[in-house]
């Protein structure tokens, strides 16, 4: 069966062509593993979002809510639970932060189902109106944060287990970081396997690419549709969660802010892929950090650069899904 | 006399602002295969994509196997027993072949002996079985769409231009499989432009014009009307095939 490698092959070539540029081995890899980390997170909240426009043709501008909804009830949880936060045993350090991520996803979960029954269901098909409406709803929703956990920021410390580094001689690796791209590659591995080893994941993969079809050999795609509409949502949380404690601050603007390169990545990767977006995010991750350490003043727009650059080579995304 | 397994009454429908269906009114008799012809536009594939509840009949009434589908889901229409091959083939084109059928086969894996049975007419399919299916040529694709809606038994197939595009040899291998099914376990509505194909194959014939049935009887009655054929397709069975 004949593969596309090619967008695969982008990755090792941003890092290798990185490592002459930067100079330092040791910063390189601490670099290449800070990008790694930092795409991970942003396939977490991005992966969810890309099978619902694929599968439904749902412009859910309204995502980041799910996301700052994560870090706020994981922040609020962790807060709760400070003493086992700040213990020095990392079975307490886990169990504090097991029950925060948890409930980040089950709060962020609910929330999208109730998001696609009042917000979304009524304007199916009306791209303008989904853009409208789901915009609002993350404006009401950042507004309701403020109301229930107030104005200020939230400042949130990593457990005694997660802070610091790895030392392999000049190397340093964080030790958050490597959690992050342990967590993501879980995520990744999950979803890899039920896309591509199961019934249900066969039936997500024809619903991205003809919905019609899929109804028309007697499947109820909405069901479908609002099931992967929560777990997006869930995993938004989840990943949310991870990148308040990335910060270390959680603020209402959370959600709107990775936002921004949540939807540069589903573009990247081809909307409704969730490999395409897998390779998106880890290019967008890369790109950050090396961008960041050589060219601090151009990082802001490296990863808009990147995005056009790789519209102008695949127009559809990496890995462009078939539509009917 | 038998109640026929699908009628429609009066049926009607508009896609966007355009009224395409004036009140269609046929039946199809269980156990045969009705050939639905009619010049292009005359409103043949909105009649089978109405039948599915893919595009709503907005007055009328379909009736099928004694209940009215008229405004039933698509996916529940499926399961009363309708597999629909639409003229676009709409095969999943990342999934691969295998993975087509196995998601057409709604009660659990392809059964072996009605896959081999599949595979002894469109042996493509076979042998690109773990192919991705949009890498198949046209004709492959058109037995995919096919194979797929008789991977299980179902009661009624309605397939929209099946021979379109294929090389005379497939043809023939379809007209096998059509056969087979209509003297076995299903009921056949087809409809077609390859009037030598629906010559052979159809037991009786609806006859579409500017949205409404103009004419329905047996193809053997229609065959032989070569005057009628004029009026109603513009052309004779014989000149155009």
């Amino acid at each position: 069966m004949k593969r596309d490698w090619l967008p695969l092959l982008l990755i090792p070539a941003m890092m290798i062509g990185a490592l002459p540029l930067i100079g330092s081995p040791a910063s390189w890899v601490t670099l290449t593993v800070a990008g790694l980390a930092m795409g991970l997170m942003i396939f977490i909240m991005a992966s969810g979002l890309t099978l619902t426009f694929g599968l439904m043709d749902v412009l859910n501008f309204g995502h980041g809510a799910f996301i700052a909804v994560g870090a706020f009830v994981a922040a609020s949880v962790m807060l709760a639970l400070a003493p086992w936060m700040t213990a020095d045993s990392i079975w307490l350090n886990l169990a504090a932060i097991g029950p925060a991520v948890l409930a980040a996803m089950v709060v962020s979960g609910v929330l999208g189902f109730g998001f696609e029954r009042i917000i979304v269901r009524p304007v199916y098909g009306q791209h303008l109106k989904q853009i409208l409406v789901t915009t609002g709803g993350l404006i009401v929703a950042e507004q309701l944060l403020k109301v229930i956990w107030g104005p200020d920021q939230i400042t949130l410390s990593r457990p005694a287990a997660l802070r610091g580094a790895f030392l392999f001689g000049d190397v340093a690796i964080e030790k958050y970081r490597v959690l992050a791209v342990a967590v993501g590659l879980v995520v990744f591995a999950v979803l890899a396997l039920t896309l591509n080893r199961t019934r249900l994941g066969l039936l997500i993969r024809a619903g991205v690419e003809n919905g019609e079809m899929v109804e028309a050999l007697g499947y109820r795609i909405r069901r479908l549709f609002v099931g992967v509409f929560v777990v997006g949502s869930a995993l938004a949380g989840l990943g949310g969660a991870m990148w308040g404690l990335y910060q270390e601050t959680v603020t209402a603007a959370i959600g709107a802010q990775v936002a921004v390169l949540v939807f540069i990545v589903i573009i990247i990767g081809g909307l409704g892929s969730v490999g395409g977006c897998f390779i998106g995010a880890l290019l967008v991750g890369l790109t950050a950090n090396y961008v960041g350490f050589l060219a601090p003043k151009v990082a802001l727009g490296s990863n808009i650069l990147l995005m056009a650059m790789i519209l102008l080579w695949r127009p559809q995304g990496l890995y462009p899904v078939a539509k009917r | 006399m038998a109640e026929p397994l699908l009628s429609l009454r009066g049926v009607q429908t508009h896609i966007g602002r355009y009224h395409i269906l004036h009140g269609v009114e046929f039946d199809v008799a269980e156990g045969g295969l009705t050939m639905l012809l009619g010049r292009n536009g005359a409103g043949k594939t909105t009649t089978l994509r109405t039948i599915m509840g893919m595009w709503r009949a907005v007055a009328g009434e379909i009736r099928f196997d004694g209940h009215d589908i008229t405004h039933l889901p698509t996916p529940d229409i499926a399961r009363l027993g309708i597999a629909y091959v639409p003229e676009s083939m709409a095969i999943f084109a990342d999934l691969t072949v295998q993975e087509n059928l196995v998601l057409a086969a709604r009660s659990g894996p392809p059964d072996r002996k009605r896959l081999d049975w599949i595979f002894a007419r469109f042996e493509a399919l076979k042998r690109f079985w773990t192919l991705p299916a949009g890498h198949l040529s046209g004709g492959q694709k058109q037995m995919l769409a096919v194979a797929r809606a008789i991977i299980e038994p179902r009661r009624l197939l309605l397939i929209d231009e099946p021979t379109k595009g294929l090389a005379p040899a497939i043809i023939a291998n379809m007209i096998d499989a059509f056969r087979e099914l209509k003297d076995g376990e299903s009921t056949l509505l087809v409809v077609e432009q390859n009037f030598a194909f629906a010559r052979q194959l159809g037991d009786s014939v609806a006859v579409m014009d500017d949205g409404r049935v103009a004419h329905q009887g047996s193809m053997a009655a229609f065959a032989a009307d070569s005057a009628l054929q004029q009026h109603l397709l513009g052309l004779g069975m014989d000149t155009h095939q």
